[in-house]
């Protein structure tokens, strides 16, 4: 790793998953405990359509898809508060016309052919250093909402009604995780892919929830091992030529397993002294 | 500040703490309840019982505020709901608790310290001391630490009524206390809430009666509409008239006669 990394883009490519991995460790902890893996799927195919309507009508790249994001993001979040039960239907939805919505914006666009595979999967390797800094500043936006909200968050994500009892305006910070859920995801998926994104968001977070006494340490150590399967993956492409994107993904995934069968093994975490 | 002082009081009674007139709720168009009426005076211990379906849970979150009543009105302690609330303790339903979440039983009780609009000294030292407080004199100290997945249902319940207890409630709301606790459990809970309405009014949202009927003061069945008794009033024609709340459906509920020497459980007659 170490002489790969006097390629630019080998350390540029290290930075953005680095940092693509705290920004999913701090939001991702906040969509698997709010239990919202489907409104965040929802949101990032959806945002096809806004990469559509950028390329139809010659928007800079971001205008469109985070417009569009975020005004889907927001009609998911009003449809999950308003009617829970229905929620997962409508996300289905918004989810399958954003996309559709974007492909034939683009077939419409003369001349263009935009690859959906890089969509998908992202081009880490390709990353360049404006989107390092785009990145970076939204890092510290994010970490700094959180960190001032934190104990609303706390409240809401644990018991939302107790919240709104205590005085937590719950619909408006509902809106407000929405809304930096959207940012994070179009941000997150220009430099790493759309499916890396999904990823980042849920395992590290999942393998995570069971080991920690609190949310901080929750995202924390999310974001840690985000780091680490994105090192690990980055390696393996470096050296065995692989899809980078993919391998981190695979990484993770292989991550994850071996937490499921630790914690099959070694089951401590599971309730020991009582039955029934 | 001028006095919370309702229009019409009869110059025996306390100003009740919990006032409910002529209120009605529909979700979506469907009635849930349908102009009910209800006082609730300091220091009571009320039951709200009734069949699943039969607006319980409805009336609990109007009390809290939670929802708007679509027609009638609601105050509590003499204020609005959504003013009163923060001076309510809220014992939620425990199945409605993600267990898996990574929290500890004092990052719980912290939890009812919580207030927007000092955003900044939330985690004071004297909070902790409060919320340890809180939890040692439901008998959890010893798990101040411990992640609420590892704790037992009942154990669960004692924290979150430590939660409730921070926030130094006038009123403690209790939506089916009883669910998570098996029957062992059950008897010595019900002393502590006795214990704790010594300081408090306590109104317990109940499907099954038999459980709470010992350590009640009065029991308000719900059912769309709703029909309270006194502990004094009741009597076995009390318990005739209190037919409504079967209406439809033969109501799961057995109820419990206070008022004579000896507690009596009378079925409901099968239509």
């Amino acid at each position: 790793m170490i002489e790969a990394l006097q390629f630019e883009f080998m350390r540029n490519a290290l930075m953005a998953g680095l940092l693509a991995s705290l920004i999913c460790g701090i939001m991702g902890t906040l969509v698997v405990v709010n239990r919202i893996v489907f409104l965040s799927g929802g949101i990032a195919h959806a945002a096809y359509g806004g990469i559509g309507l950028s390329f139809y009508f010659g928007w800079p790249y971001l205008v469109g898809t985070l417009g569009f994001s975020l005004a889907a993001g927001m009609g998911m979040a009003a449809v999950t508060l308003k009617a829970k039960h229905r929620a997962d239907t409508v996300i289905g939805v918004i989810w399958a016309i954003g996309m559709a919505f974007g492909i034939i914006l683009i077939d419409l666009t003369p001349g263009y052919n935009v690859d959906l595979m890089s969509y998908l999967f992202g081009s880490i390797l390709t990353v360049p250093g404006t989107d390092l800094f785009i990145m970076l500043a939204m890092g510290v936006l994010i970490a700094a909402l959180t960190i001032y909200y934190f104990q609303d968050l706390l409240a809401m994500s644990y018991d939302e009604e107790f919240a709104q009892i205590r005085g937590v305006p719950v619909k408006g910070l509902y809106f407000t995780m929405t809304a930096m859920l959207a940012v994070t995801i179009v941000m997150v998926i220009q430099v790493v892919g759309l499916i890396l994104v999904i990823a980042l968001l849920t395992i590290p977070p999942f393998i995570m929830e069971k080991h920690s006494k609190s949310l901080v340490q929750m995202m924390v150590g999310s974001s840690l091992l985000g780091a680490v399967f994105t090192f690990i993956g980055l390696w393996l492409a470096y050296r065995y030529d692989l899809t980078s994107g993919a391998s981190i993904i695979l990484v993770a995934g292989i991550g994850f397993l071996v937490s499921l069968v630790v914690d099959r093994v070694h089951p401590k975490m599971k309730n020991p002294h009582r039955s029934g | 500040m001028t006095p919370k002082i309702p229009p019409y009081i009869p110059m025996d009674t306390q100003p009740p703490i919990i006032e409910i007139e002529n209120v009605s709720f529909a979700y979506s168009g469907e009635p849930v309840l349908r102009d009910v009426n209800l006082r609730v005076l300091p220091r009571d211990f009320i039951a709200v019982i009734g069949p699943n379906g039969g607006g319980k849970t409805t009336l609990l979150k109007l009390i809290l505020g939670l929802l708007k009543p679509d027609r009638g009105r609601i105050r509590v302690n003499g204020d609005p709901p959504h003013k009163a609330s923060p001076s309510i303790g809220y014992v939620p339903q425990d199945v409605h608790i993600n267990r898996r979440f990574p929290i500890t039983a004092l990052d719980v009780v912290l939890m009812g310290k919580l207030d927007p609009k000092k955003r900044w000294s939330r985690r004071s030292a004297s909070n902790r001391q409060d919320a340890m407080t809180a939890l040692d004199r439901l008998g959890m100290a010893d798990h101040a630490r411990s992640r609420m997945g590892m704790l037992s249902g009942g154990e669960r319940q004692r924290v979150f009524i430590a939660r409730a207890l921070v926030t130094r409630p006038k009123l403690l709301l209790l939506d089916e206390p009883t669910a998570s606790i098996d029957t062992r459990g059950q008897a010595e809970f019900f002393e502590l809430l006795k214990e704790i309405n010594g300081e408090m009014t306590i109104l317990a949202v109940s499907h099954d009666l038999l459980v709470i009927s010992r350590y009640v003061k009065s029991v308000a069945c719900v059912n769309k509409r709703l029909h309270y008794h006194d502990q004094a009033e009741i009597t076995g024609e009390m318990l005739e008239s209190m037919y409504p709340c079967t209406v439809e459906e033969v109501c799961p509920v057995e109820l419990v006669a206070h008022g004579l020497p000896h507690r009596v459980l009378q079925d409901h007659e099968e239509s």
